[in-house]
C-alpha cells in the first residue's frame, strides 16, 4: 500500500496554535474562512430574522408569487431576491435551505469520520485480516463514483433527510478509513508505540490515547475537502428529486423548483440559491486548501 | 502476471455477487417484491400467477437463486411503461450515453491541457492566476448548476443553441451517433461542456503542476543548450512527459462521467441511460429501475477491471505487488 497520503504528519502538527498562524497566513483563505463564518451564521440566526415562515402556508401570498428580485409584495413588504411561485420570499427560503444544506453536509462528514476513522484506526493496528477485509471492502465502495453508489442507495431506501446522510456516510467512509489507516501504519513503526505495547497497555488505549490524537491532521484536511463534496452531493440528489423532502429543502431542491422558470427568464427561483451553494462550495473548499497546505508540508515543498 | 489476472477476475466477480444481493435485498428483502414487479393494475388472479411464476412463495435463498439465474439469461422484467424488455430499453439507450461521455472527455483534454500549459509555462503571471482561480470554481461548482447556468446563458438569454434533446443522427463508418452532423454537434454542446467542466478543472491542475515540474528538468535546460526552440521543447519533450499522469486519470475519470451523466441527461432531456433511470424512479417503473442498477454495476466492474489489467500489461511491477 502507498503510504503518501500519511507520509508526513507530525512535524507541522507541533502546535495547534501554530499551524492556526500559518493557516491564517494566507489572504484567500481568511477571506474564504470569513465567508464561511458568515453563511453558517446566517444560517444559524438567520431564520429568526426573516419577516416571513416560508414554509408556514398561511403567511404565504400566492398574489406574490414570482416577483422580481427588489419587488414590493401585496403587504408592503420588500422581496429582495424575489418570489418563488408561492410567494415565497426567496431570501428566507435560502437562509433556511442553507440551513439544511449545511446540517446535512457537516452530519453525515462527522458520522463518516467517526465510522471510517475507527476503522481505519482498527485496520492500521491490527493489521492480518482484519486489516485485508477492511481495506478490501473499502476499495470495493471507491471503485464506484460515489453519486452512483448514493444513487443506488437511495433508490433502494427511499430518500429523506435521514437516508440521504445514510447514503453520504455510505459513499464517504473509505476515504477516511485509508488516510487513518496509512497514518496509523507510519505511526505504529515508531518508538513510542512499541514502548507502550512494552508496557503492556490494553489495545484500545494504545488505539484512542496514543496513536489516534497523532494520526488527525491528515484525518482533518480530508474531512474539510469531503464536507465541500458531501454538500455538492446531497444538493445533486436533492435535485434529482431523491434527497431531501419539498417540506424541508436545501439548496439543490431550491435549485431545482426553479428549474421550469429559468426557460420564461424568471432567473431568481434558481440562479440565487445556486449562488448560495457555490459561494458556500468554493469557501469550504479554500479554507480546506490552504489547511492541507499548512497540515501537509510534503505537498508545500512544490 | 497469469495469476494476478485470475485473482482480479475473482475479485470482480465478487463484486458482482455482492451488488446483486444488495439490489436483491432491497428489492425483494426489505420492499415488497410484489408492489415492485407487478404492475398497479394488475388484479388479484394476475398478482396470484405472477407470484407462482416468479417464486416469490419460495424460500429467500432459493428466490436469490432464481433471480441470478433470470438475471444471467438477461431476463429482468417488463417495464410497465414502455411494455418491453428493461434490459433491451437500458441497451437502446446507452449508446446515447457513450456519445456523450465521449464527447466530454474529448473537449476536457482538448481545452484542459493547452490551459494547463499556458498558466504552467508561467507560474504567477496573470493569466496563471485566472486559470487557477477558475479551476478552483471549476471543483465547487456541482455539474447540475453549471448545466443550469448554461442554459440560461446560451440558450434562453442569446438563443445560440439548443437546450434538450440529441440532435439529428447519422451514420459513418456504420457507427450511428450524432457526431456527424452540425445539429447534432449543436446539442452536444451544452450537455457535453457541463459534464466536461470538472475534467477541464482536473486536467488543468494536473497538466500545471506536471509542467511546472518537467521546466525544471536537466532534459529541458540540456535541449535549451542544444538550441532547440522553445516550442520544440514544449510540444514534444515536455508534453510527452507530463501525458502519462493525465492519460491515466483521464481514464479513470471515464466511469465518474458516465455517472455523472444522470445529472446532465435529466437537465439536457438527452436521451441516454441516465434520464432514462430519473424517469423511470419517478414513475416507478421498477423492473427498469432494477435492470438499470444491475447492467450499471457490471458496466462499472468491467471498466476497472479492464483498466486494471491494462496496468498489470504496462507496468509490470502492478502484478507482482498486487499481493498486498
Amino acid at each position: 500500500m502507498s503510504l503518501t497520503s500519511g507520509a508526513a504528519t507530525t512535524p507541522a502538527a507541533a502546535s495547534p496554535r501554530a499551524a492556526w498562524r500559518r493557516w491564517a497566513e494566507s489572504r484567500t483563505a481568511l477571506l474564504a474562512g470569513l465567508l464561511l463564518l458568515g453563511l453558517v451564521l446566517a444560517a444559524v440566526v438567520g431564520p429568526w430574522f426573516t419577516a416571513q415562515h416560508p414554509y408556514d402556508l398561511g403567511g404565504l401570498d400566492l398574489m406574490d408569487g414570482r416577483l422580481a428580485p427588489g419587488s414590493t409584495g401585496a403587504n408592503g413588504q420588500l422581496f429582495l431576491l424575489g418570489t418563488d411561485e408561492q410567494g415565497r420570499d426567496m431570501f428566507a427560503a435560502i437562509l433556511y435551505g442553507l440551513r439544511v444544506s449545511l446540517l446535512i453536509g457537516l452530519g453525515s462528514t462527522l458520522l463518516a469520520l467517526a465510522l471510517g476513522g475507527l476503522l481505519g484506526l482498527i485496520a492500521g493496528y491490527a493489521g492480518g485480516w482484519v486489516d485485508a477485509l477492511i481495506m478490501r471492502l473499502a476499495d470495493m465502495q471507491l471503485s464506484f463514483p460515489p453519486i452512483l453508489l448514493a444513487l443506488i442507495l437511495l433508490v433502494l431506501i427511499g430518500g429523506g433527510t435521514g437516508n440521504v446522510m445514510l447514503a453520504l456516510v455510505a459513499v464517504q467512509w473509505a476515504y477516511y478509513a485509508r488516510t487513518m489507516r496509512s497514518a496509523a501504519l507510519v505511526e505504529r513503526g515508531k518508538e513510542y508505540m512499541e514502548a507502550a505495547q512494552v508496557l503492556g497497555l490494553p489495545a484500545w488505549r494504545i488505539m484512542f490515547v496514543h496513536l489516534l490524537p497523532n494520526c488527525l491532521p491528515p484525518l482533518i484536511v480530508v474531512a474539510a475537502l469531503q464536507t465541500a463534496s458531501a454538500i455538492g452531493l446531497e444538493a445533486t440528489l436533492s435535485f434529482l428529486g431523491l434527497g431531501v423532502p419539498v417540506t424541508q429543502p436545501s439548496l439543490g431542491l431550491l435549485i431545482a423548483n426553479g428549474f421550469q422558470y429559468l426557460f420564461s427568464g424568471q432567473y431568481w427561483i434558481s440562479v440565487f440559491p445556486g449562488i448560495a451553494l457555490l459561494l458556500t462550495m468554493t469557501s469550504i473548499n479554500l479554507v480546506a486548501d490552504r489547511l492541507r497546505d499548512v497540515l501537509n508540508p510534503r505537498l508545500e515543498v512544490r | 502476471m497469469g495469476a494476478y489476472i485470475v485473482r482480479r477476475i475473482g475479485q470482480s466477480l465478487l463484486i458482482l455477487l455482492v451488488m446483486s444481493l444488495l439490489v436483491f435485498a432491497g428489492v425483494y428483502a426489505i420492499g415488497n417484491p410484489v408492489d415492485i414487479l407487478i404492475g398497479p393494475q394488475a388484479d388479484q388472479q394476475d398478482i396470484q400467477r405472477t407470484i407462482a411464476a416468479l417464486g416469490l412463495d419460495q424460500p429467500l435463498w432459493r428466490q436469490y437463486l432464481l433471480f441470478l439465474e433470470r438475471a444471467l439469461q438477461g431476463d429482468l422484467g417488463t417495464s410497465f411503461v414502455h411494455g418491453t424488455s428493461a434490459i433491451g430499453l437500458i441497451l437502446a439507450r446507452m449508446p446515447a450515453t457513450l456519445e456523450l461521455a465521449g464527447f466530454a472527455i474529448v473537449l476536457a483534454v482538448v481545452l484542459g491541457i493547452p490551459l494547463g500549459l499556458w498558466a504552467g509555462l508561467r507560474p504567477d503571471g496573470w493569466a496563471d492566476r485566472i486559470i487557477m482561480g477558475l479551476s478552483v470554481l471549476g471543483f465547487s461548482m456541482p455539474t447540475f448548476w453549471v448545466g443550469l447556468m448554461l442554459i440560461m446563458l446560451c440558450s434562453v438569454q442569446l438563443g445560440w443553441l439548443p437546450s434538450s434533446g440529441r440532435g439529428e443522427i447519422a451514420s459513418w463508418l456504420g457507427l450511428p451517433f450524432s457526431f456527424w452532423t452540425l445539429d447534432g454537434l449543436r446539442h452536444l454542446l451544452l450537455p457535453g461542456l457541463t459534464l466536461a467542466l470538472l475534467n477541464i478543472a482536473m486536467i488543468v491542475r494536473l497538466t500545471r503542476s506536471g509542467a511546472r515540474e518537467a521546466m525544471q528538468q536537466e532534459y529541458v535546460r540540456y535541449a535549451r543548450a542544444k538550441g532547440l526552440s522553445e516550442g520544440r521543447i514544449i510540444g514534444v519533450h515536455v508534453l510527452k512527459n507530463i501525458l502519462i499522469p493525465i492519460v491515466t486519470v483521464t481514464a479513470l475519470q471515464f466511469g465518474s462521467i458516465i455517472a455523472f451523466a444522470i445529472v446532465t441527461e435529466t437537465i439536457f432531456a438527452w436521451p441516454g441511460m441516465g434520464k432514462l433511470i430519473i424517469d423511470s424512479i419517478q414513475l416507478l417503473d421498477r423492473p427498469v429501475i432494477v435492470a438499470y442498477l444491475l447492467v450499471t454495476v457490471t458496466l462499472f466492474v468491467l471498466l476497472n477491471l479492464v483498466v486494471d489489467l491494462l496496468y498489470g500489461v504496462l507496468d509490470p511491477r502492478v502484478g507482482r505487488g498486487a499481493r498486498s
